[in-house]
């Protein structure tokens, strides 16, 4: 689906630059959090491909993030593996299992049903890692050390480096922005968002649904996994609070925000809303209590987020002109 | 995300699973034999019964009205804390509840009406997040209005004694009033649903929305009235288990997500199936506990997954 005009081409490329260019003014808070914001961004749009393309609502997804965090967690600390091209292919590959075990079962259904029953497993994940103490209970891990990447003795990356973390984020974001735009516009893609148009004749057509509905679960992920990789390096913990519904709603809050059914409204929903929570944070103890209002407010009143806005208020100006005219 | 979230101290250290566990009577030893097998069974059943009443305000909501509600969890915490912070003043928690009741329903009429009203047509995903914007308000205000300590709430003089079982093993009276009571609420469902008119109404609501409301009936209050009545549902169960669980901040997530594992596996809108949805999660859950230590969370979900392979829709729920 996502075919680009110039027009948006040119500002993603912008928004691509932007980001390149931040670490030369920013200052060593901002290096970090934006870090964060943007691994956010990779997960809701994970998230994205589910919910805005595959008409899957899942509210498990935190699940994923949070065993790719965890799969740092135990290599690095229980095996003494930091070698990135270890740790980064276990990772993917663990959520990648958990997301073939949970997909399986959940994709039978539809509907509200998948959202109880994604959320459900999820839960079930949480409690694998918050009862048992091996893996730190309810406290969570500290991660001894971030993965390292180098040829012998000679360091290629060194994830300490905030200045050089935060390029790999952003070449992950953009990595990953990319490989989805390639599978959206794959048949593969197309046959997606055929299935959340009209299942039934899909499947009249002869498309294995299942099968797609589940790779499709798949690679969501897995790419959530990347993203829990990349923040259990960058926050060096691993804890249950990550596979948690609270988690899954959140990061579900950042794909309606931003606008679901497009790559870069995940990108948006996740600045606008992080940045804002930091916002709140500021003002008061209870920011809660607003982002809660604020979450309420967008339900009700933007149902297509803020990639949808200007869409909606073309929508708007150009029905007021027709009853000007009449 | 960026600093504390509601609820998940508490919902980590699962209060109500542990407090469930603690205050069951089974110093007579692991293994005592049958007595020992009949009290962890009325445990279960008795929080089976609970959780059928949580559940099936959630059924119903989603059966009749077609919304999901994730702030299920939260009227049972609100319900828990009024009867606690009433039973404080007034003395007595029975006065408490008759208290409690009607403002937890004003409150679900209230948000039905400035809220889940307009969320009646959309995809369930928006219903989805306007209900957790919810959970941070309501959580949040617990918080604001009366703090993160666990409060203990005072069973009734007259319920708190306990029954002999055997020389060593006793069972206390209040959990046999609790199931007594979810039994009494249960069967008054039942009757208001299958034999009134109002429970015609809601009943034919819910498969055929248009003709009860070409027949004339005004379809916005009957909704109204369900939403309520399920908070109700909810709060009541709060509030008659708060003896037994404590009252403590999020402590209604944690009975959310059981009550989504109760409703998908009777089949979503269906008060039979969440009965034996409860049932069975309330009993598994609890032997879960006592077999296997350190898996016990786990029994619940597996539990669920076994009945979805054989039953997509669940037990009692009309086919997919």
């Amino acid at each position: 689906m996502p075919r680009y005009s110039r027009a948006s081409l040119a500002l993603i490329a912008g928004g691509i630059l932007l980001l390149a260019l931040f670490p030369l003014w920013g200052d060593t808070f901002y290096i970090r959090f934006f870090s964060r914001i943007m691994i956010y961004a990779l997960f809701a749009m994970s998230l994205d491909l589910l919910v805005g393309y595959a008409g899957l609502v899942s509210l498990g997804h935190a699940a994923f993030f949070g065993v790719g965090a965890y799969a740092v967690a135990g290599l690095v600390n229980k095996a003494g593996i930091t070698e990135l091209w270890v740790v980064l292919p276990v990772a993917l590959l663990s959520a990648a299992a958990l997301s073939a075990a949970i997909g399986w079962i959940s994709i039978r259904t539809a509907g509200v049903y998948f959202i109880m029953i994604t959320l459900a497993l999820a839960q079930m994940a949480y409690y694998f890692f918050n009862d048992q103490l091996y893996w730190g209970g309810t406290d969570g891990m500290n991660i001894a050390q971030r993965p390292t990447l180098g040829l012998g003795d000679v360091a290629l990356i060194d994830l300490n480096n905030r200045v050089q973390f935060y390029y790999v984020t952003l070449a992950c974001l953009a990595g990953v922005f990319a490989l989805l735009s390639v599978i959206l516009r794959s048949p593969f893609g197309r046959a997606l968002v055929g299935i959340r148009a009209n299942e039934g004749r899909m499947r009249a057509l002869g498309y294995d649904v299942q099968t797609y509905k589940l790779i499709a679960f798949v690679v969501a992920g897995t790419l959530a996994g990347l993203a829990g990789f990349l923040e259990a390096t960058r926050s060096t913990f691993a804890t249950p609070a990550y596979l948690g519904w609270h988690e899954s709603g959140h990061v579900l809050m950042i794909v309606i925000l931003g606008g679901m059914g497009t790559l870069f409204g995940p990108v948006i929903g996740a600045f606008v809303l992080l940045l804002m929570e930091d916002f709140f944070a500021t003002l008061t103890d209870r920011w809660l209590l607003i982002e809660g209002l604020f979450v309420m407010a967008v339900a009700l009143l933007m149902p297509q987020g803020i990639a949808g806005l200007p869409r909606r208020i073309a929508a708007l100006t150009a029905a007021r002109r027709e009853n000007g005219d009449g | 995300m960026a600093g504390p979230v509601p609820g998940h101290d508490v919902f980590r250290a699962s209060h109500f699973r542990a407090s469930h566990a603690i205050q069951s009577p089974r110093d007579g030893g692991a293994g005592g034999g049958v007595s020992y097998f009949l009290i962890q069974t009325l445990n279960g059943v008795q929080y089976g019964f609970l959780l059928f009443l949580v559940a099936s305000g959630l059924t119903l909501i989603f059966g009749i009205m077609g919304v999901i509600n994730l702030a299920h969890g939260a009227f049972y915490m609100v319900g828990a804390y009024l009867a606690w912070w009433l039973a404080e003043r007034t003395g007595s928690l029975f006065l408490a509840v008759v208290l409690a009741l009607p403002v937890t329903v004003l409150l679900g009429l209230a948000i039905e009406r400035f809220g889940i009203r307009f969320l009646y047509d959309r995809d369930h995903m928006y219903q989805v997040l306007f209900t957790y914007g919810l959970i941070l308000v309501l959580n949040e205000a617990q918080r604001v209005l009366f703090g993160n300590d666990v409060h203990g709430v005072q069973a009734p003089q007259w319920l708190a004694g306990t029954i002999p079982l055997s020389e060593a093993q006793t069972y206390p009276v209040y959990r046999l009033f609790i199931s007594v009571a979810c039994v009494g609420v249960a069967g008054a469902l039942y009757l208001l649903i299958q034999r009134t008119r109002l429970g015609m109404v809601i009943r034919a609501g819910s498969t055929h929305r248009e003709m009860v409301a070409a027949l004339g009936f005004d379809i916005a209050r009957l909704f109204m009235a369900v939403f309520g009545l399920g908070a109700a549902l909810a709060a009541f169960a709060g509030m008659v288990a708060s003896p037994v669980s404590t009252v403590y901040p999020g402590m209604g997530d944690n009975i959310l997500i059981l009550s989504f594992v109760v409703v998908v596996i009777g089949g979503i809108g269906s008060i039979k199936g969440a009965f034996a949805g409860a049932m069975l999660v309330g009993v598994a859950d609890t032997f879960g506990r006592v077999l296997l230590p350190t898996g016990a969370g786990v029994t619940v979900y597996a539990v669920m997954a076994l009945v979805l392979l054989w039953r997509p829709q669940g037990l009692f729920g009309r086919t997919l």
